[in-house]
């Protein structure tokens, strides 16, 4: 087990509504190996951005431990976090989440803030990302001016262009048609690929899923195996 | 479709409503004009409160005599005798017993400690003679009596008595090396005579040892032709080197100084206030269309003109100026409406003034408000009728 | 791209927004110093170090009152005294200008007693060998453009002359520069053998004196001396400093002061409403951005420190320009009247403090509470708002 980057040992996760509380995810054992790409799928509120979230430490799990690369990364102190996840996870969201005042080179070089590179490596770190979503010539183009696919390789420009080992995905074909949404899939797959990125993926489109290595069903809070084919007419029932 | 006046308003009533929505930006503009009006009004009736104070003080029926080139009467001196001479001149009014309507003056300058300041201030005494109580008009005895001639006794204008402290009747205050005893207050229909102290003439005479001498004649005349075959007659006597006044130009003059330095000063700043407010109110209309910009592109898309969505916002610019316009002069009104000041006026002595915010005043500030809402309001509405529906609906 | 390329483009998220929140700034840090520099000339609090040690000494009943001219060799003779001269207020207007501060000297020993005015030893010479001349400061010389030579009527309204008019005329024979930019600055000096001879009345007498001690006694102890060399006498004194003596003058001008306070909080009052709302509302506008930046691996800390630095940056270079601009307004009304203002308008480092500390309080007054709350929350909830 300790060869695997990404190790999840009875994760749970509880929200409070008002005087509520609310399981969303309930004891959650998972590992994922370098290089993998997991697909995730499930209806809307399962818990799978919740999920995603406490992988990438945005969010701390109630009980449970989240490891990543050896590290209880559940422990980490929100600053520590902060700095390991500027050098270890690049997120991708279903809305792109570019600043809408940053060009898209800018949008790109916003993670490399966060490190001690000079200037001109900078440059060529931003250049080499933009090349190899293929958006070099509208580097200097702001988001509104954008489509919305190519917005979304944009944000994958960002999120690699610190070469971190993990690309987190939330839903990343969402808002974008067949055509559009394909390419996309093409350059996560390309990552995993040639660069080596361990890819977890949330989606709702099983043609998404179908890049994936494996694909997890997370239902009512708990990881399962795929439903077999769904029984029974929509509209079948009668009161 | 219906009209463009029939859009206007329906656009402009859907922009009304949904002002609670957005209540941050409608009171920034609201405040904004509210604060440039209050400052308007403000300084405008402190220097109409001033000119109305010295402005009610002077009659046209009286004649003030003073040594020729004196402005005022601080600066004028004449000797009993001619004081007797300027008395029995010819255009001066005479009582039923034949004695002419003449008070022959002295005004003086004592140190009177200001109750809000706490330190010296110069406060006119006059010594008048029996007659000078009719000149004035308006004056009654308010409290206590009136000084006794041949005492060392004085009684206080109502503002002196607001304005200083140790004025209140009974009480005993030292002027220099005399005790005087107050023993009334009196009005004198608000004018600047309420700012001073008044005692008997001949007992200032010999309190200060000022001579027989006194520094203006005040008499009752028959009209400007009165005042007019009066001067001529005192101009022709060779005894006399004397300045024939109409007291109400006297005090209209004397105002003069004072309120134009109140103006010079007020006016521009008002002006640079009211830059800074068409700025806030800008701002708030254009957050305020920004805010509005999808539902705005719905109705254009649905039909509404350009020209009555222009106009609504222009309405509603406008709106909220009158509102804080109205605010900024309602504060105005009951903060300072009425509030009493004292200030160092040309007579070298304070006068006390009221504050007054006049309708005239206030009707200024409104305008003023709307100017700001108009000009604050015209370049948002250009915008909102401009705005590309599609890209409107697109955003956000 | 660094970091100050991104504070300052969300500066200019919306450009109409930032160029007007910039101008109303503008508009109302000139405004503040303007009306600073008014209400410290007209507190007259600002009289130099001179006035501080000189005494000045009037009728005990009121300023008008005249003395008699032989005090002078009594307070003379006081012990601790080291010099003694006096003045009289002449109540002249040029024109048709306000009337301003003109005084009948014994040039010598006023000149003496006031080593702040800096006066050529020809212009001096020239002076002191004309009986009908006088010397003025610049501010009143450049206002009404009076130069050397130049013959100047001046009407007084106190004082007659023996002819019966009102109008003196005097030969400018020097202008002088007051090193303390107090009391003398913009004054018309005199000689006042040649006053006293030519007006119809009050001869003999004069409107004060001026005096300083020769610091072997405490200046109180001085200035209760004085006083008391005269008690029970016709003509009672009052002794004070001259700068005691240019505030209680001051004082009475009080209401003034008062409203132009006024109308300072007003213009201070609307600008903490109109930046503060406006910075809140763009600070608003990026909670969910703060989220995203999160997620990029920035720390509260940082974009706490780029969201503070760009409330900074919106304030704080157009607040100083304002400032500066308003004491370039200020010098040129000081010159163009001259006669009014002869100390000149400033501004302090006191009131430059002041508007500095305002500038701060709007700034991070409308930033810190919009931009703590939003880092008070988790990213989940940051990256959940619209
Ligand atoms: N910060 C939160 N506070 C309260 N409830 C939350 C919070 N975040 C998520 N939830 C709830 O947790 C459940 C799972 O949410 P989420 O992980 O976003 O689902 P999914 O991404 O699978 O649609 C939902 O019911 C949601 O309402
Ligand atoms: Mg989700």
């Amino acid at each position: 087990m300790a060869t695997q980057l990404i190790q999840l040992t009875g994760v749970s996760k509880n929200y409070r509504k008002g005087r509520e509380t609310v399981r969303v995810l309930d004891g959650i054992s998972l590992g994922i190996d370098k290089g993998d790409f997991v697909g995730l799928m499930g209806p809307s509120g399962s818990g799978k951005t919740t999920l995603l979230n406490l992988l990438g430490g945005l969010d701390k799990p109630t009980e449970g431990l989240v490891e990543v690369d050896g590290r209880v990364i559940s422990a980490l102190s929100p600053g520590a976090l902060a700095k390991w996840r500027s050098s270890n996870i690049g997120f991708i969201f279903q809305f792109y989440n570019l600043l809408p005042v940053l060009t898209a080179a800018r949008n790109v070089a916003l993670p490399l803030l966060l490190t001690s590179l000079p200037a001109s490596r900078r440059k060529q770190h931003v250049n080499t990302a933009l090349q190899l979503v293929g958006l070099t010539e509208r580097a200097s183009h702001y988001p509104r001016e954008l489509s919305g696919g190519q917005e979304q390789r944009v944000a994958i420009a960002r999120a690699i262009v610190s070469d971190p080992p993990i690309l987190l995905c939330d839903e990343p074909t969402g808002d974008l048609d067949r055509s559009t949404a394909d390419e996309i899939m093409d350059l996560l797959q390309r990552l995993n690929r040639d660069y080596g990125k361990t890819i977890v993926m949330v989606t709702h489109d099983p043609r998404a899923a179908s890049f994936a290595h494996r694909v997890l069903h997370l239902d009512k809070g708990e990881l399962g195996a795929p439903p077999e084919e769904t029984p029974g007419a929509p509209g079948g029932t009668s009161p | 479709m219906f009209g463009w006046l029939t859009q206007t308003a329906a656009l402009a009533a859907l922009n009304l409503r949904s002002l609670p929505r957005r209540p941050g930006a409608a009171a920034v503009a609201m405040s904004g004009i509210a604060a440039l009006t209050g400052v308007f009004a403000g300084v405008l009736s402190m220097a109409s409160g001033f000119e109305k104070t010295m402005e009610g003080s002077g009659q046209e029926d009286v004649a003030l005599v003073l040594r020729s080139g004196s402005t005022a009467e601080l600066n004028s001196r004449f000797s009993s005798e001619q004081a007797d001479v300027i008395r029995y001149a010819p255009g001066i009014v005479r009582d039923a017993a034949g004695e002419p309507r003449v008070s022959s003056e002295l005004f003086w300058i004592v140190n009177a400690v200001g109750k809000s300041s706490g330190t010296e201030a110069n406060v006119a005494l006059r010594g008048i003679q029996p007659a000078g109580y009719a000149l004035r008009k308006g004056y009654r005895l308010a409290e206590g009596r009136e000084f006794t001639p041949g005492r060392f006794e004085l009684i206080a204008g109502r503002g002196a008595r607001n304005q200083f402290a140790g004025l209140e009747p009974g009480q005993m205050i030292r002027f220099g090396k005399t005790e005087w005893l107050v023993t009334g207050v009196f009005e004198a229909g608000g004018s600047v005579f309420e700012s001073e102290l008044w005692c008997d003439v001949n007992v200032l005479q010999s309190a200060y040892q000022l001579g027989s001498g006194f520094q203006v004649v005040r008499a009752q005349v028959d009209g400007a032709a009165g005042r007019a075959r009066l001067e001529e007659a005192l101009d022709g006597d060779q005894r006399l080197a004397v300045d024939v006044w109409s007291e109400e130009q006297f005090y209209s003059e004397q105002a003069e100084d004072t309120t134009a330095l109140i103006r010079v000063i007020g006016i521009p700043i008002s002006v640079l206030m009211a830059i800074g407010a068409i700025f806030a109110t800008l701002n708030a209309m254009y957050a305020s269309i920004a805010a509005r910009a999808r539902e705005l592109a719905t109705l254009r898309a649905l039909g509404f003109g350009s020209l009555p969505a222009a106009l609504a916002t222009l309405l509603e610019s406008v709106a909220l100026a009158l509102l804080g316009g109205v605010l900024g002069c309602a504060i105005a009104w009951l903060a300072l409406n009425g509030f009493q000041a004292s200030t160092l006026a040309s007579s070298f002595s304070q006068v006390v003034f009221n504050f007054a915010v006049t309708p005239d005043l206030l009707a200024q500030g409104v305008t003023a408000a709307l100017v700001v809402g108009l000009v604050g309001g015209v370049f948002p509405a250009v915008r909102a009728a401009m705005a590309p529906v599609t890209v409107a609906l697109r955003e956000l | 791209m660094n970091r100050f390329t991104l504070i300052w483009r969300n500066l200019w998220r919306k450009p109409i927004r930032t160029v007007f929140t910039m101008l109303a700034v503008l508009v109302v840090f000139f405004l503040f110093t303007v009306l600073e520099g008014l209400r410290i000339a007209l507190s007259l609090s600002d009289v130099g170090i001179e006035a501080q040690e000189r005494l000045l000494t009037s009728h005990k009943v009121s300023l008008i009152m005249m003395l008699p001219a032989a005090y002078q060799s009594r307070i003379a003779r006081l012990p601790g005294v080291a010099a003694v001269s006096h003045g009289t207020w002449f109540g002249g207007r040029y024109q048709d200008n306000p009337e301003f501060a003109q005084y009948p000297v014994v040039a010598e020993e006023y000149l003496a007693l006031n080593p702040e005015i800096k006066l050529s030893s020809a212009q001096r010479q020239a002076w002191l060998a004309n009986r009908g001349g006088a010397i003025v400061g610049r501010p009143v010389a450049s206002q009404y453009g009076w130069e050397v030579g130049d013959r100047v009527p001046l009407r007084s309204s106190i004082w007659t002359r023996n002819n019966g008019s009102n109008v003196w005329e005097f030969d400018i024979e020097g202008i002088f520069d007051d090193t303390d930019a107090g009391m003398n600055a913009g004054v018309v000096l005199f000689h006042y053998d040649y006053f006293d001879e030519a007006r119809a009345f009050g001869k003999g007498t004069v409107g004060w004196y001026v005096s300083k001690g020769d610091g072997s006694m405490p200046i109180e102890n001085l200035m209760a001396s004085i006083d008391a060399e005269f008690e029970n006498s016709p003509a009672e004194t009052k002794t004070n400093t001259e700068a005691a003596f240019a505030q209680e003058y001051a004082q009475q001008f009080g209401n003034i002061g008062l409203i132009v306070t006024l109308i300072l909080s007003a213009v201070v009052f609307m600008i903490l409403l109109v930046t503060g709302h406006t910075m809140a509302q763009s600070v608003r506008e990026r909670i969910h951005e703060m989220g995203v930046l999160k997620t990029l691996g920035f720390t509260s800390g940082s974009i706490f420190r780029l969201t503070v630095l760009e409330g900074l940056l919106l304030i704080l270079p157009v607040g100083i320009l304002a400032m500066a601009l308003g004491r370039a307004a200020l010098a040129f009304v000081s010159g163009a009247m001259g006669a009014m203002f002869p100390a000149g308008l400033h501004v302090g480092t006191q009131s430059v403090v002041l508007g500095l500390a305002l500038m701060l309080a709007v700034s991070l007054g409308s930033v810190l509470p919009p931009v703590i709350r939003a880092l008070k929350l988790d990213i989940v909830a940051l990256l959940r708002t619209a």
